[in-house]
């Protein structure tokens, strides 16, 4: 439990540029790579939906610019159709994996539990590195496939046989599938390998005092997410490289016999497309999780702390949060209510995923106590925190429409769960992570951001999410199906016209806002006013090591723990925070 | 920080989600619940989905405005402690349990009980005997349609047969393809009667497709291998469109059909004056 392999001092020596800041086991060092990975991946997603709402707000309109971006994607300024759903594809890939699963698990878990947990790196540290460099040779994969000749993969990020499974269903279906499953492929490997070792570390490497029951909200969340991790994805792994068999070497997994594909027959037999949906859904609602969970205990951790109030019935978050992380495993089939599965089996997903509202729906309210009658500290991480509760409102109480297995025969695949996603899990996940670099970055770099900048980041992003997104329930309750590369084509979508180019302006608008973000952040690392070792007053223990931290964290001792994490404005007590590592004892008058 | 740039922030969240619920109240109040015009006898969803539609707007409203209050209410101010509320006595948890309890029994509540279970359990039970039978095929994009003619029974298909003449691969050698009406890939409406219960037999040749009625709230995924199947009536004349949900490759957007709404007897004419598959195949 306490680690006794740390208990003596570790003399570091001075590494030499490449230990330090490229193959690197400092996880403080491995955090800040997934971190700006994570943020350059964000950027190309990001510009990704520019050329999506661009096509959808000026169809079969020529923009030269077009053309001398994307060169052959747009031949005389349009946009291919083709291009359309590859963009659609790696927009989804991209956002999902590479940035809120790797870039916002990646930072904080590996920054976040050794820091909290009071220990002096993670239980394998080469482990570590190694689960940062192979995600790095993922990134390069898909970069990559932007540049093959049929262009990236182009069946949807959910990549459903048959169309992801012969190769001329669509040219993205050629090499850029390929590579798109060889990527995946080296993604799971390296989350199974992070996961390990976030679990590993947060069992056996707390130090003295520090219980499970005293474990911040953030380290329970980075938990669960492993666990969830470590469960769900070798699915997906098994079924990337079932559907490689499939494409290269002539089995059937998931292309049934008799299909005849532009007028030639296809050779395949035997197999089922609904059996990768089962596969994928198994992992892919996990995700949802594994992208929220982390945000979700990241907004708990910078709430209570701004709000200098406890996190409100601390206990019953976390057994929320294992909640949640338990009922998401059996929740998978609410996406397929019209994919032809069993309807029997429909009608059990719905019980199930209804259930799932029961503990995030206490996480929330508890959330929502947390803010009420504190003394609230406006910083952008702060900001963040409230604004990734106000997004993730109405994406949690849209999902009962989804659940509803008959309203779903009307909603799936339309606008609505664009908009419903995007809400819970994407936007939210996003401010999660916002909420995250901005109170953190003083403990990483050493040096404060810019409070002003960071302000006007936030509203143009929260005011933004909700110009581009609500709209969009209306939309998909009107009918209008998602991955359309045009509306003009029938009457119930071509109504939209106008309030499209409305949806691509704010998208633009909220785009450029994340550039004062980029601005900030590099700014700040170099520039920005020196931070001190507890600028927020929080209780945690990371902030009782350096800003930034050494290499092994603490110095010759390990701290100490002798409470909870969140005793903030304790009557009684001389200020309003008592960092774990006080021993003195609070008589409450 | 200054206790008006405080407060700032807290008006901003407020304003903005006083300004967002009249919205959103002012759009449902102009345009109704946006839903396309129902002409099917699934009222049942629509009845679910204003239910539900109902319940969630008004949390959505209470909860963001109890949000945005707090944020206005509880800024920071240094002459103020905040409340000590660790929340750990019996009747604390009770009160942070009690809102997910709440929430979980009116959502069971909608969705179950005001007719979901039923509705989901008669979509897909069996159809009346006497349905009007149609058969839908989808492949890259367009959709082939298919009537099983006077003998109300659909031929045998066999996708060795598909060719450019036969694009369904129907075999000639069943009596019952022989009054079969085809209707090659996006040649064809899809003609239904009013007032008759339809039954859609849903195929695909090539990828994933999904037959999507809006204004009918049917929706079932075509599914290469097998046949899927959904039931309806039709309650309103008219023509509808039918669009393709799954994406399908580059033209999914494209891939659309006609749907017609007649009384039976015209249904019938109109059935009646098609050429069978056995005049044109052999």
């Amino acid at each position: 439990m306490t680690g006794h392999e740390h208990s003596q001092v570790e003399v570091h020596h001075k590494e030499g540029f490449i230990r330090k800041y490229i193959f690197s086991t400092d996880h403080k060092t491995i955090a800040k790579q997934y971190l700006i990975t994570g943020i350059i991946w964000g950027f190309i997603g990001m510009i990704l939906s520019w050329f999506m709402r661009l096509q959808l707000a000026y169809p079969n309109q020529p923009i030269p610019l077009l053309e001398k971006i994307l060169g052959g994607w747009a031949e005389g300024g349009i946009l291919k159709p083709e291009f359309y759903t590859a963009l659609i594809t790696m927009h989804g890939t991209i956002m999902v994996f590479f940035l809120l699963t790797a870039g916002l698990s990646g930072t904080f878990s590996n920054y976040l539990i050794p820091l909290q947990i009071g220990a002096r790196d993670m239980a394998f540290p080469v482990l570590n590195m190694l689960s940062y460099w192979v995600f790095f040779a993922a990134s390069v994969v898909m970069l990559i496939s932007f540049f093959v000749q049929t262009g990236p993969a182009g069946a949807g990020w959910t990549m459903y046989p048959p169309l992801s499974a012969l190769k001329n269903a669509v040219p993205g279906s050629g090499f850029g599938t390929t590579l798109w499953l060889i990527s995946m492929a080296l993604f799971i490997v390296s989350s199974l390998l992070g996961a390990l070792n976030y679990i590993t570390t947060t069992l056996n490497y707390r130090t003295k005092g520090m219980s499970m029951g005293r474990l911040p909200i953030t380290v329970w969340g980075m938990f669960v997410t492993a666990i969830l991790g470590l469960l769900s994805f070798p699915v997906l792994l098994a079924g990337a490289v079932m559907l490689i068999f499939d494409r290269e070497f002539g089995t059937s997994f998931f292309v049934p016999s008799g299909l005849v594909l532009g007028g030639q027959p296809v050779p395949h037999e035997g197999g089922n497309p609904i059996l990768w949906q089962h596969l994928f859904w198994f992992l892919g609602h996990p995700e949802v999780y594994i992208v929220l969970l982390p945000a979700v205990s990241i907004v708990g951790e910078v709430l209570a702390t701004n709000s200098r109030k406890p996190l409100f019935a601390y206990k019953i978050c976390v057994g929320a949060i294992i909640g949640i992380g338990a009922l998401s495993m059996i929740v998978w089939g609410h996406h397929m209510y019209v994919s032809g599965m069993n309807p029997i089996l429909g009608e059990i997903f719905v019980v199930t995923t209804l259930a799932i509202s029961f503990p995030t729906a206490i996480l929330i309210f508890n959330y929502l106590v947390t803010v009420w009658r504190g003394s609230l500290r406006f910083t952008p991480g702060m900001l963040f925190a409230l604004g990734f509760l106000g997004l993730f409102i109405p994406g949690a109480l849209t999902g009962a429409f989804l659940a509803t297995a008959p309203v779903d025969i009307q909603l799936h695949d339309t606008y609505f769960v664009v908009a419903h996603f995007h809400f819970t899990m994407a936007t939210a996940a996003a401010f999660g992570m916002f909420a995250g670099v901005y109170h953190w970055f003083p403990k990483m770099f050493g040096r404060m951001m810019n409070d002003k900048l960071g302000k006007i980041h936030f509203w143009g992003t929260f005011i933004g999410v909700y110009l581009i997104f609500f709209p969009m329930f209306f939309q998909g309750i009107a009918g209008v199906p998602r991955r359309y590369y045009s509306f003009t084509e029938y009457n119930f979508t071509s109504q939209f016209i106008g309030l499209n180019k409305f949806i691509t302006i704010a998208a633009f608008i909220a785009g450029a806002a994340q550039f004062i973000f980029l601005f900030n952040f590099f700014w700040s690392m170099f520039k920005g006013p020196k931070a001190d070792k507890n600028p927020w007053k929080a209780n945690t223990l990371e902030w009782q090591a350096d800003s930034p931290p050494p290499h092994g964290n603490w110095g010759p001792e390990l701290p100490v723990v002798y409470r909870g994490p969140y005793e903030y404005s304790v009557p009684g007590a001389e200020e309003d925070y008592i960092p774990q590592t006080a021993s003195i004892k609070v008589e409450a008058k | 920080m200054s206790q008006n740039q405080s407060k700032f922030h807290g008006l901003l969240f407020l304003f903005f989600f006083i300004l967002g619920s009249i919205a959103s109240v002012w759009v449902v109040l102009r345009n109704g619940w946006w839903l396309p015009e129902l002409a099917s006898d699934r009222e049942t969803i629509d009845k679910i989905f204003v239910t539900i539609f109902i319940i969630a707007g008004i949390l959505f409203v209470l909860s963001e405005l109890a949000l945005s209050y707090f944020i206005f209410k509880y800024a920071g101010d240094a002459r103020r402690k905040a409340f000590y509320l660790p929340g750990t006595t019996k009747k604390e948890i009770l009160w942070s349990i009690l809102p997910g309890v709440l929430v979980v029994m009116i959502l069971e509540i909608s969705a179950e009980f005001l007719g979901g279970a039923s509705i989901w359990g008669k979509i897909h039970g069996e159809p009346p005997k006497d349905a009007f039978l149609v058969e839908i095929t989808g492949e890259q994009f367009a959709w082939s349609i298919r009537y099983p003619g006077p003998d109300g029974k659909f031929g045998k298909v066999d996708p060795k047969l598909i060719s450019y003449d036969n694009p369904l691969g129907i075999d000639m050698s069943d009596e019952a393809s022989k009054d079969d009406i085809v209707f090659p890939a996006g040649e064809g409406v899809l003609y239904l009667p009013l007032n008759h219960p339809v039954v859609l037999l849903i195929r695909s040749k090539d990828v994933i497709h999904s037959p999507f009625i809006p204004n009918f709230r049917v929706k079932q995924d075509a599914v290469p291998g097998m046949v899927t199947r959904t039931w309806f009536v039709p309650k309103k004349e008219g023509e509808y469109e039918l669009a393709c949900a799954e994406l399908c490759g580059l033209g999914h957007y494209r891939m659309k059909s006609l749907v017609v709404v007649k009384p039976m007897e015209e249904v019938q004419e109109w059935l009646s004056q098609q050429t069978p598959a056995g005049d044109i195949y052999w």
